[in-house]
């Protein structure tokens, strides 16, 4: 069983430094992020119309998240409708509560997963196992996590960071009757998963799951998968149990055909990923409940800037070209949301109250490689910074810029203050002292010129 | 107050006074394709399916050759009955998309049920030439969002290790699609 992400301690630059001194991590990630890479821009690269998809994607979000309380209300009643039963949970323990408690209303003590970052973000499995209640993972990249006691660290692969040799030894280790002569083959590997998972899903009774995106006119809930055992969960066990955030909504089954594009092309670097299930309330004699998760999604929607991140699709687009995620790695973000996503997202959503948070805006060069490939545009440079702008800063921190603030104010104060480091520049070291060398650890000091370009101005272009 | 009151009072809040937003739909909704069984062959195979392209007449003939010695799921018609013991399930569709290479069932009659079309380790679809369209969103109009449906691009597949597509998972790791020209 997977530990949980929250309380985790450190800080991004502490995670960070330990994460780029293991080079099978580097190498793991930096092959899976090029390859990702190159096939997302192939398939991209065949739409001539993808910044109207794009454009389109980001006004329906955004048009969704302006209206989100009438379409919440508009999906409620669809589903209820096609029978199938809505509850509204305001954070991670009162949705934990809403499942374990329909769970045990089925007297099932085992239950099957889709992956659902959903479900990983409240540490459903947690709450559920608390309860007497085994919640086994189907995706495959899941399962490897949850066999190897491991974190996710990737949205769409959470074994990410696991190359195939690493998953063989997993699987030899910690799976039930694994063929003894099992190779690193990814088609051996895949089908290991297929025969330990294979019963499972042929004797349970209760599943769940989340949803890319829920459709508000019609009630449809959508799911996009690769393996099969996303069909498997959805189909076969007796009872569906579907946590889904509530800025997964759409207005108008019309509007899945710009993200049907948008996302397979954007994540699994595909013209279209292998499976997509739709339904709507109760199919085929199932039990169906909807439980609709805000868990501070109403907080990151009151902020102007940062509810863009309200947009994100799950594709990990922004993950894949990272520069900092493809050296630092997933686990670094000490969050089930890891990259430049996870860098706005997990602050907004969870507050910047411990080291690990606040540091989180900071994970970022800038370089707005993420904003370039985000299906639905989401300018995560931009939320970064104003997030930087929010962090809680130390003490000397803001009087150092008090201080810059008052003497930049001022044309005379800042000759005035030139000119006094420039008599002192011989004493400036190279590294700051004490605290302050936290500084100059990662940058240089600049040199300090001669004479400041004010003042070589004054003499020369003035005479 | 309830979680459903408090949840809804906290957007209306959040979005108070911000304006709302126009969709723009300048994106290709139809797409001209010249020979639109052509690619909707090719993009099937390069999901490394196997396509057969036959005139309507030949068809339950390949379909026969197809499914000789095995136990076959036949929605609509006389087939093997046990799902769990089935080698196949054989189906029509009810739309297929030529640029994504694309097969959408909504399970109506002669596509089975979910499990169906599920469980066995083999599935045979046919298409008729007609109900292939150039895009998805020719796609998404001619569909009913009433009725369960299942999106197939290829073999059941898996990206999880180290990002490459690796065919054969839990669903079927055997598609096999006649176009029925």
């Amino acid at each position: 069983m997977s530990a949980t992400f929250l309380g985790m301690p450190g800080s991004f630059p502490k995670n960070a430094e330990k994460a780029v001194q293991n080079s099978q991590l580097r190498y793991n990630l930096r092959k899976a992020t090029h390859t990702i890479r190159g096939k997302r821009a192939s398939v991209v690269g065949e739409l001539p119309d993808w910044q109207e998809l794009r454009a389109a994607g980001k006004a329906i979000k955004d048009h969704t998240l302006r209206n989100l309380d009438r379409y919440l209300v508009q999906m409620e009643e669809a589903v209820t409708r096609a029978g199938g039963t809505v509850h509204w949970a305001r954070d991670a323990a009162e949705a934990n509560r809403i499942v374990t408690d329909l769970v045990k209303a089925t007297g099932e003590t085992e239950v099957v997963k889709v992956k659902s970052m959903a479900t990983q973000e409240i540490d459903l499995n947690q709450a559920l196992a608390a309860e007497g209640i085994t919640a086994y993972e189907t995706d495959l990249a899941e399962l490897i996590v949850q066999l190897g006691d491991d974190f996710p660290s990737h949205i769409l692969v959470p074994a990410i960071h696991r190359n195939r040799s690493e998953i063989r030894e997993i699987f030899l280790d910690k799976m039930p009757k694994v063929p003894e002569n099992l190779t690193d083959d990814p088609p051996a590997l895949a089908e290991a998963a297929r025969l330990h998972l294979r019963e499972r899903f042929l004797k349970s009774k209760v599943a769940i799951s989340g949803a890319n995106f829920m459709v508000a006119e019609s009630g449809t809930l959508v799911v996009l998968e690769s393996e099969g055992n996303g069909r498997m969960c959805l189909t076969l066990p007796q009872t569906l149990i579907s946590v889904v955030g509530i800025e997964k909504l759409l207005p108008s089954w019309r509007d899945l055909e710009v993200f049907l594009q948008l996302l397979p092309r954007s994540s699994t670097g595909e013209r279209m990923n292998p499976y997509t299930s739709m339904w709507t309330g109760a199919v085929e004699g199932q039990e169906f409940h909807l439980v609709l998760l805000d868990n501070g999604r109403t907080d990151v929607l009151a902020d102007e800037v940062g509810r863009q991140a309200l947009r994100c699709i799950r594709c990990s687009a922004c993950l894949n070209v990272c520069p900092v995620y493809e050296r630092a790695g997933g686990h670094a973000y000490g969050s089930v949301y890891p990259g430049p996503i996870g860098a706005i997202l997990t602050p907004q959503l969870r507050g910047m109250g411990s080291d690990l948070d606040a540091s989180l805006p900071y994970a970022s060069s800038l370089c707005g490689a993420c904003y370039e490939v985000c299906p639905v545009a989401i300018d995560i440079p931009e939320v970064l910074v104003d997030l930087r702008a929010k962090a809680p800063h130390a003490a000397a921190e803001r009087a150092g810029m008090k201080v810059a603030g008052w003497i930049f104010n001022d044309h005379t104060r800042l000759a005035k203050a030139q000119r006094a480091a420039i008599r002192l520049r011989k004493l400036v070291p190279k590294r700051l002292p004490g605290p302050l060398s936290a500084w100059t650890d990662t940058r240089d000091i600049p040199d300090i010129p001669e004479e400041s370009f004010r003042d070589w101005w004054e003499r020369n272009e003035r005479a | 107050m309830s979680a459903r009151e408090e949840i809804l009072a906290k957007i209306g809040k959040a979005v108070a006074g911000a304006e709302d937003v126009e969709i723009p739909r300048d994106y290709r909704t139809t797409q001209q394709v010249e020979d639109l069984v052509g690619l909707f062959a090719e993009r099937v195979d390069d999901y490394r399916a196997i396509v057969h392209v036959l005139p309507a007449a030949e068809v339950p003939a390949k379909i026969d050759e197809l499914v000789a010695g095995r136990r076959m799921i036949r929605p609509g018609g006389e087939g093997w009955e046990d799902l769990n013991t089935a080698d196949g399930v054989v189906t029509s569709c009810a739309v297929a998309v030529a640029e994504t290479g694309t097969i959408v069932l909504d399970h109506g009659p002669g596509q089975g049920t979910r499990a169906q079309t599920l469980v066995p380790d083999y599935h045979l679809c046919v298409v008729r030439a007609d109900q292939i369209v150039s895009c998805v969103p020719e796609a998404i109009a001619r569909l009913d969002p009433a009725r369960p449906l299942t999106w197939i691009s290829g073999p059941s597949a898996t990206s999880d290790i180290e990002l490459n597509r690796v065919e054969g998972v839990h669903g079927p790791r055997t598609l096999e699609v006649i176009i029925s020209t």
